[in-house]
C-alpha cells in the first residue's frame, strides 16, 4: 500500500479508496478473529455460571440454559459445613503470607539491586534457581522437619512461616523493578545524611509502589490458589483446609451435583476476579516486568 | 573512618539486608536438598529409623516402579505439544491484541482473566465442560455432528484435554508477547514495507528477530513449568475417576491408564501414600536435575537478552 502511494500513477482518489477499503476489511478481519478467540476464553465462565444456577435434576441433563434460576445454590454452598472455615483459612494464609513476603523480600531485593559485594551473582543465581525449582524437590525432608520436629502438621504454619524468610519470585520481581530506579535519588538522600535503611524506607519504597503492589497481588493469589502445600500439611485436619483443597473434597461430597460444584467453583474464583478488576494495572506490570526486562 | 572500618560496616550492612534470604535459603532449600540426597540412599518409612539401602532406591525407581517411565514420557509429550502450542497460541493472541483497535481493553481482559483462575477451580470447571456425557463441549460437538471424545476419561484424549486447559490460561504469555511486540521499532516495519515486504516477510524478517529472545524465554519457562505440572493433571484424574474427596489413598495416580501422570505426582505417591521416603527422594532428585538443566538455559537466555 505504501508502495502504491509512491509510484502512484493512478488518480489519487481511487488509490485512497482502495486503501480505505483494505483498511476496513482488515479491521473487520482482526475483530472477527478477536471475537472468535474471546469466545474460547469467555465461554467456560459462561457455562460454569449457567450450570451453577441450575436445579439438581437439570444439571444432569444436556441442557445448556437453566429452566429456572436457582440462586439459592450459592447459599447452599456457602452454608455447607466447612466452607466458611476454608475461606477463613485461605484468607489467613494469603494475608499473612503476603505481608511476611513483602517485609522480608524488599530489603533483599534492594541489596541485590543496589549494593555491590562479592558473591552477588551467586546469590542472584540461587534466587533464580529456587524460583524455578518444583516444590516437590524438597518436600519430603521439609515435611519431616515440620511434622516430626516442630509438630506443626495439620496447620498452615509450615506454609506461612517460610515466607518470613523471603520468596524467590518476589525478590526477583522487586529487584528487576528497583534496577530501573536511578541511583541518584539514593545518593542525594545520603548526602542529606540518610542511612541505607532510611533511604530504602523513605525514598525507594514510595517509588516502588507499583512493583510492591504487583508482588503483593501475585503472592496473595499464589496462596489463594495453592493446592500442593495445603495437601501436604493440612489434609489430615479438615479444620485447616483451604478453599483450593476443600473444593476438591466438595466435589466428592456432592458427587453428582455439578450445579453445586460449579457454584462452589464460582465462589472460589470470585475474589480473584474481583481483585483483578481493582488492580489490573499492577498485574500487567508485574507480568511484563518478570517476562520482558530480563 | 578508615577504609577498613568502612569495608567492615558495608559487609555488616549487606549481611543485615540479606539475612532473611540467607536464613531462608539455608533452612528451606540447602538443608532439605542435602537431606534428600541422604534419604535417596536410605531405607526409611518415616517412622522406624532410617537404614542404609545403597543404590536400591535408585534401582527400584528406574526398573521396578511402574509409574516412573510413563510419567517421564508424559512430561516429554507435554513439553513438545503443550509448550509449543502455548508459545504459538500466546504469540498469536499477543499479535492479535496489538492489532485490535475497538474494545481493546475488553478483549485484553477476556484473554487474561482465565490465567488468574485458581488451578483447582479451573480444572474442575474443565472436567465439567469436557464431561463426555453431559458436558457442554460434547453437547455442542454432537449437535453439529462432530465426534465426541472421552476427554479426561480416555487415555488418548486426557493430555489434549489438559493442553486445552493450559491454552485457556495463556494470559501471562499474551501480556509478555504484547509488551515485546509493542517494543519493536516501527521504522523497521516502514523500511521493510518500502522494500516491498509482504505481511509474512515483515513478520519473518522484522518481528521474529526482534522478539526471538522473548520466544526463547517463553519456551524455557514453559519447559520448567511442565516439570512442575502437578495440580491440574492430579485433580483432572481424580475427578474423572470419581475417587475425589476421600483421602486419596485408593487413588491410582495417572487415571486413565497412567496418561495424566507427571513426575511431581510420584513424589507424593511414593513419599506420602506409600511411605517410601527413599524412592520419593530419588524422584525428587531426578526432578531437581531436570529443573536445574533448564534453569541453566533460562539464565543464559536472560543474560543474552540483557547484553543484547
Amino acid at each position: 500500500m505504501t508502495a502504491t502511494a509512491i509510484t502512484s500513477a493512478v488518480p489519487l482518489t481511487s488509490a485512497a479508496r482502495t486503501a480505505r477499503r483494505t483498511r476496513f476489511l482488515q479491521w473487520v478481519g482482526v475483530h472477527a478473529l478477536a471475537i472468535a478467540a474471546a469466545l474460547f476464553f469467555v465461554l467456560p465462565f459462561v457455562f460454569i455460571f449457567l450450570t451453577a444456577l441450575m436445579s439438581d435434576q437439570q444439571a444432569l441433563t444436556r441442557n445448556l440454559w437453566p429452566d429456572s434460576w436457582h440462586w439459592e445454590n450459592l447459599r447452599t454452598v456457602w452454608e455447607t459445613p466447612g466452607f466458611l472455615t476454608w475461606w477463613k483459612n485461605t484468607l489467613m494464609y494469603a494475608v499473612l503470607g503476603t505481608a511476611l513476603t513483602l517485609v522480608s523480600s524488599i530489603p533483599v531485593a534492594y541489596a541485590l539491586a543496589r549494593f555491590s559485594f562479592r558473591g552477588r551473582n551467586v546469590v542472584l543465581m540461587l534466587v533464580i534457581a529456587t524460583m524455578m525449582l518444583p516444590p516437590q524437590v524438597v518436600i519430603v525432608p521439609m515435611y519431616l522437619f515440620w511434622a516430626k520436629q516442630l509438630h506443626l502438621s495439620g496447620t498452615l504454619w509450615p506454609l506461612i512461616i517460610p515466607m518470613a524468610f523471603t520468596d524467590a519470585f518476589s525478590v526477583f520481581l522487586l529487584r528487576q523493578f528497583l534496577l530501573t530506579i536511578p541511583k541518584d535519588y539514593v545518593d542525594a538522600a545520603k548526602v542529606d545524611g540518610c542511612g541505607d535503611f532510611t533511604a530504602l524506607l523513605r525514598i525507594i519504597l514510595p517509588m516502588a509502589k507499583p512493583a510492591i503492589a504487583a508482588v503483593a497481588l501475585f503472592q496473595f493469589f499464589y496462596c489463594w490458589n495453592d493446592y500442593f502445600g495445603p495437601q501436604i500439611y493440612a489434609s489430615e485436619n479438615p479444620a485447616a483446609w483451604t478453599l483450593s483443597y476443600g473444593l476438591e473434597s466438595f466435589k466428592g461430597a456432592h458427587h453428582t451435583n455439578w450445579n453445586l460444584t460449579m457454584a462452589a467453583t464460582l465462589l472460589v474464583m470470585a475474589p480473584v476476579i474481583v481483585l483483578f478488576f481493582f488492580a489490573q494495572k499492577a498485574f500487567i506490570e508485574g507480568v511484563t516486568l518478570t517476562g520482558v526486562k530480563g | 573512618m578508615t577504609l577498613r572500618q568502612k569495608h567492615r560496616r558495608e559487609t555488616l550492612r549487606n549481611l543485615a539486608f540479606l539475612s532473611p534470604w540467607l536464613i531462608g535459603v539455608s533452612v528451606f532449600f540447602l538443608y532439605p536438598l542435602v537431606s534428600t540426597v541422604y534419604f535417596s540412599f536410605m531405607k526409611y518409612d518415616g517412622f522406624t529409623p532410617p537404614t542404609w539401602n545403597g543404590l536400591k532406591n535408585w534401582q527400584y525407581v528406574f526398573t521396578d516402579y511402574p509409574f516412573f517411565w510413563p510419567a517421564l514420557r508424559n512430561t516429554l509429550w507435554l513439553v513438545v505439544v503443550m509448550v509449543t502450542l502455548r508459545v504459538l497460541f500466546g504469540l498469536g493472541i499477543g499479535m492479535l491484541i496489538t492489532k485490535v483497535k475497538t474494545g481493546a481493553g475488553l478483549f485484553r481482559t477476556a484473554f487474561y482473566l482465565p490465567y488468574l483462575a485458581p488451578p483447582v477451580a479451573a480444572t474442575m470447571a474443565f472436567a465439567f465442560l469436557l464431561n463426555p456425557g453431559t458436558g457442554p463441549v460434547n453437547n455442542i460437538l454432537g449437535s453439529i455432528g462432530l465426534p465426541q471424545p472421552g476427554w479426561f476419561n480416555d487415555p488418548n484424549w486426557s493430555k489434549p484435554a489438559l493442553t486445552m486447559l493450559a491454552l485457556w490460561g495463556i494470559g501471562d504469555l499474551m501480556v509478555i508477547f504484547m509488551a515485546s511486540l509493542l517494543d519493536v521499532p516501527q521504522e523497521q516495519y516502514e523500511a521493510a514495507s518500502l522494500d516491498g515486504a509482504g505481511a509474512w516477510q515483515r513478520f519473518r524478517f522484522v518481528t521474529l528477530p526482534n522478539i526471538s529472545p522473548i520466544v526463547l524465554f517463553a519456551v524455557v519457562t514453559g519447559v520448567i513449568q511442565t516439570m512442575q505440572y502437578y495440580t491440574q493433571p492430579l485433580v483432572a484424574g481424580k475427578v474423572a475417576s470419581g475417587v475425589i474427596g476421600s483421602s486419596g489413598q485408593q487413588f491410582e495416580p495417572g487415571y486413565p491408564e497412567k496418561s495424566t501422570l507427571t513426575l511431581p505426582q510420584l513424589v507424593y505417591h511414593l513419599g506420602f501414600q506409600r511411605f517410601d521416603t527413599g524412592g520419593a527422594s530419588v524422584i525428587a532428585l531426578v526432578l531437581f536435575v531436570l529443573a536445574m538443566v533448564f534453569t541453566g538455559f533460562l539464565m543464559r537466555s536472560m543474560s543474552e537478552r540483557s547484553t543484547a
